[in-house]
């Protein structure tokens, strides 16, 4: 089994999710220069809201892509309610407020919307019922299974969308003018408040879609699933440079390879017995093919977070983001 | 001790593809008011934030006090002697008018952490130096009654005064102020104006960066005139008045 | 707030005032007295209720001393951290293992919480050395991953080498011990019997008092004021003569050093330390504390961290007791509708209070300027 090819597309499929969580984080910061840390939580509702139509739904005679697809339409307009809300209730009335005071309802709103799932959902992570024949194909000594196959290109498909959407249509004009100037964007006759709400709807809606898929592609959904998601999502969106679009596609695709490689490698390299160096007391732990790992694969979020800050250092504003000059 | 302060050598700054200074060089004088003005988009803030080394050049160099002047960072420019003041007002807002200036007296002072948890005999007298020396400046520039006040607080002007008294505060040997008299209605302006001349008086080098030709002209010993990122003209007001290239310079010209 | 009085002189004087004396007044010394005596007194009161409530108190301090070391990068410097809990975790860690079966070394603590507050103030400035010159939310993520990256470390660091047990934590930690007085064991004193809480209690008290006189000198100092500055503006700041980068490093040494000392203590009092304390969660709490309070001002902080420990405590045992009161039964898990009380108490503070509950009254600071 080829392991670098295997590596790669389990970095790219998880890449993909993070991508698509990341374009929520990074639009909204891009108009109103927020970090939205409830977005995580939206898109654990859209996993669980998923999780309960396809469960109803699995019992009767539908073929499984429309069950699944059900859950989809299901989940996508109760996230979308529910980033329209968070804005009207956690982040509009404060848009004038101290930069801190926004990040504090949001971390209020996330606790909320985490107890409010674990009431309806229970406690105990959830098996997402694997209804769709999951056929796995081989490429070039590597395994590629249909539900990754699905993942990537529906991925793509919703990027591309969104870049459609913001770059050629009139909406996705003004969206990116209030990203420009709020202030111009509004005497050029552009509605800021509803740009904003609509960048949160937007980022909620393809949220959702995101949660199914981290549902599907790991067989489980948890009350706490969003957390860890919107934080690699963030840290994506950071990478690529938070605000730009395309910067949040590349940050996540290249998150999700580099914890992909990180696991699959830095153990094997970091193991000291490999290394020429292995005498004495190392050389006995060593033989009959013993091992000294310093790094083993449960460091894989500390390749991801120090991939972060390593990029950050050399370059300031993420992979693709503006360079801020120092203006006097 | 040399006569002259500052010399800057060639200097050349490029942003993209635009040249925004052309081997720029001057000399100020010490005890002068030094004017620099040109055309918008001529490059005097440029240089203005390159002096003060907000921004590192792309080429040249400047000799400071005779000898050549570290441009890797601002605060290191400060503790050479140029203080300056900013086009669009840097003030600390939520701090008061007093703690503004006694910010400014960061750099000739040395308190550390310690010294200041242990409040060390040589820290109290070190900050009752500062306090006084701020009340002074205060004093000096004329906004003394409102040291309480938070600087956001201060009328537009007054922002002006607490802003060159914060530079003041920092012992300078060359103040450079960036367009002091923008927004300033006629009676403000003609403060403005007792205040630099007050500087000259007292021995200070100022490099005055302004729009207001007439204030210009009128308080300047000499008078440097940049366009297009070159100096096309430094001399004394009258005779850069009478320049031909500056007339074009501000006028245009029909070919 | 406005005063107006004339003469520069005079102005000088009031400021010395207010630097030097903390009671100016009368009524404030009298009400520094009060404070004091229902301090000393507190204890025994909490145990009459039952010892959980002194040792909830206790980290309730704990939670304090931490906002306070972060509001020192927050508050003061306007930095904005989010894997402060790190460098309370550092230590812990340290007295942990200091003070141990683990490695067999049973340090005093007055040695190793010094070391604690060496250790964790290095890992401020290897954090911050490469990273400070990134701007606000920047630097947010970059701490946060830091915070990670330091509980991975302790997760996983039992293998090759057993170095902090991983998961499983550090257990059975030395408590504190002055000659023969041992901070485990109760000691009668004519009829007040002092526990081991509440001989924490005290200790962190004096700690807690310390912090604050020094969080105050700091703060009327010129280190303090270039502090402020950088968070005010920060080219204006450097422009002024500030180096900025050393002063901001400066700003996170202090206050990983108070989160070192703070950690320390927690493994002594807790008796066991494991990475779980120190999820990102914690970090986030120890924020809205700091926010919650009113950043910048010591006492809105102070008042914050207290609010923000004791009331999920208290709604840990009010709300089982009013939901049988009110139907006769449990509807909602206690636990769950804490959170989601706490959750709601957050968001109900920063729509009406957004500067916080105690914003600092002399300055009224807003921390960067406003929204869009």
């Amino acid at each position: 089994m080829d392991i670098l090819l295997q590596q790669i597309i389990n970095g790219l499929t998880t890449g993909s999710v993070y991508a698509v969580v990341a374009l929520g984080y990074t639009m909204v910061y891009g108009v109103i220069q927020l970090i939205n840390f409830a977005h995580g939580e939206v898109v654990m509702i859209g996993a669980m809201v998923a999780f309960s139509v396809i469960t109803a739904l699995a019992g009767s005679n539908l073929p499984p892509l429309v069950i699944v697809l059900a859950g989809v339409m299901a989940a996508v307009p109760a996230c979308m309610l529910m980033g329209f809300l968070l804005e009207r209730v956690a982040y509009r009335p404060l848009r004038h407020a101290p930069r801190l005071a926004p990040l504090i309802t949001a971390i209020g709103m996330s606790i909320i919307l985490q107890h409010l799932a674990l009431l309806v959902w229970g406690r105990n992570p959830l098996a997402f019922p694997q209804i769709i024949d999951n056929r796995v194909f081989g490429i070039g000594g590597a395994a590629i299974s249909s539900v990754q196959i699905a993942i990537i290109l529906m991925s793509l498909a919703m990027m591309a969308g969104l870049s459609w959407f913001v770059y050629r249509t009139r909406f996705g004009i003004a969206i990116r003018a209030t990203a420009e100037n709020v202030h111009v964007a509004g005497l050029m006759g552009v509605n800021a408040d509803r740009v904003i709400a609509a960048t949160f709807i937007i980022g909620a809606g393809l949220g959702a879609v995101a949660g199914v898929m981290y549902g599907s592609y790991y067989g489980i959904a948890h009350y706490t699933m969003g957390f860890n998601l919107g934080l690699k999502a963030f840290s994506a969106a950071v990478l690529g440079g938070i605000g730009n679009i395309a910067g949040a596609m590349l940050g996540g695709i290249l998150l999700g390879l580099v914890e992909a490689l990180g696991t699959g490698y830095v153990g094997e390299l970091t193991d000291l017995c490999t290394w020429p160096m292995a005498h004495g007391w190392l050389g006995e732990r060593c033989a009959d093919g013993g091992h000294f790992v310093l790094f083993g694969s449960n460091y894989q979020d500390v390749f991801a977070f120090l991939t972060l800050i390593l990029v950050l250092v050399f370059r300031p504003s993420g992979l693709l983001g503006e360079r801020v000059s120092e203006r006097a | 001790m040399s006569e002259v302060l500052l010399e800057a050598r060639r200097i050349g700054k490029r942003f993209g593809g635009v040249q925004a200074l052309k081997d720029v060089s001057l000399t100020i004088k010490r005890g002068e008011i030094y004017g620099l003005i040109g055309p918008n988009g001529a490059g005097k803030t440029t240089l203005f934030n390159v002096f003060t080394g907000l921004y590192p050049r792309d080429s040249g160099e400047v000799l400071f006090a005779g000898s050549p002047l570290s441009l890797a960072s601002p605060h290191s420019v400060a503790a050479a002697g140029i203080a300056r003041t900013f086009q669009n007002i840097r003030l600390f807002g939520n701090m008061t008018a007093q703690e503004n200036v006694m910010v400014g007296r960061h750099v000739r002072t040395r308190a550390g952490v310690f010294g200041a948890i242990l409040r060390t005999r040589a820290e109290r007298a070190e900050e009752a130096g500062i306090r006084r020396r701020a009340a002074e400046l205060l004093h000096y520039v004329g906004i003394a009654d409102r040291a309480d006040d938070l600087a956001r607080h201060l009328s537009y002007g007054d922002q002006r005064r607490l802003e060159i008294a914060r530079a003041l505060a920092t012992d300078p040997k060359l103040l450079a102020l960036d367009e002091p008299a923008a927004g300033m209605n006629a009676t403000e302006t003609a403060a403005l104006r007792c205040l630099i001349e007050g500087l000259r008086k007292d021995g200070l080098t100022v490099l005055l960066i302004e729009h207001d030709v007439k204030l210009v002209m009128g308080l300047c010993d000499r008078v440097a005139v940049l366009d297009y990122g070159e100096k096309i003209a430094e001399d004394a007001p009258d005779a850069v008045r009478a320049n031909p290239k500056v007339i074009e310079a501000y006028l245009g010209t029909d070919h | 707030m406005k005063t107006t009085r004339s003469g520069v002189s005079e102005k000088a004087n009031a400021c010395e005032s207010r630097r030097y004396a903390v009671a100016k007044s009368h009524r404030e010394r009298v009400g520094l007295v009060l404070v004091a005596v229902a301090l000393m007194a507190l204890p025994f009161v909490l145990a009459s209720a039952g010892t959980a409530w002194v040792r909830i108190t206790n980290f309730a301090v704990l939670f304090v001393l931490l906002s306070l070391g972060l509001n020192i990068v927050v508050g003061f410097a306007g930095l904005l951290d989010l894997g402060y809990i790190a460098f309370y975790a550092v230590g812990a860690y340290v007295y942990a293992l200091l003070a141990s079966p683990h490695f067999g070394l049973h340090l005093p603590f007055w040695i190793i919480l010094p070391i604690g507050a060496a250790v964790a103030c290095l890992a401020g400035i290897v954090l911050g050395a490469p990273t400070l010159r990134l701007r606000g939310d920047y630097l947010a993520i970059v701490t946060l991953g830091f915070g990670e990256i330091v509980r991975i470390f302790m997760n996983n660091l039992s293998s090759p080498v057993n170095l902090t047990n991983g998961p499983k934590g550090i257990n059975r930690i030395d408590p504190f011990q002055i000659g023969p007085l041992k901070f485990s064991a109760s000691d009668t004193f004519g009829s007040l019997i002092f526990s081991g809480p509440i001989k924490y209690y005290y200790f962190l008290l004096l700690v807690l008092l310390a912090v604050i006189v020094i969080n105050r000198r700091l703060q009327d100092s010129r280190i303090g004021r270039a502090w402020v500055a950088i968070r005010e503006d920060e080219i204006a700041a450097k422009a002024g003569g500030i180096n900025t980068r050393n002063i901001k490093l400066l700003a996170f040494a202090m206050g990983a050093s108070f989160g070192g000392i703070a950690g320390g203590m927690f493994a002594a009092i807790q008796g066991f330390v494991s990475p779980e304390s120190f999820i990102l969660n914690e970090s986030i709490m120890v924020l809205a504390m700091v926010v919650l309070g009113g950043m910048g001002n010591i006492w809105g902080v102070i008042a914050g961290a207290a609010l923000l420990s004791f009331v999920p405590e208290l709604l840990r045992y009010t709300v089982e007791p009013a939901q049988r009161a009110l139907f006769g039964k449990l509807l909602v898990d206690p636990e769950v509708l804490r959170m989601l009380v706490f959750g709601l108490a957050l968001v109900l503070t920063m729509r009406f209070r957004p500067a916080g509950l105690w914003p600092e009254t002399r300055h009224r600071r807003e921390l960067n300027e406003g929204r869009v």
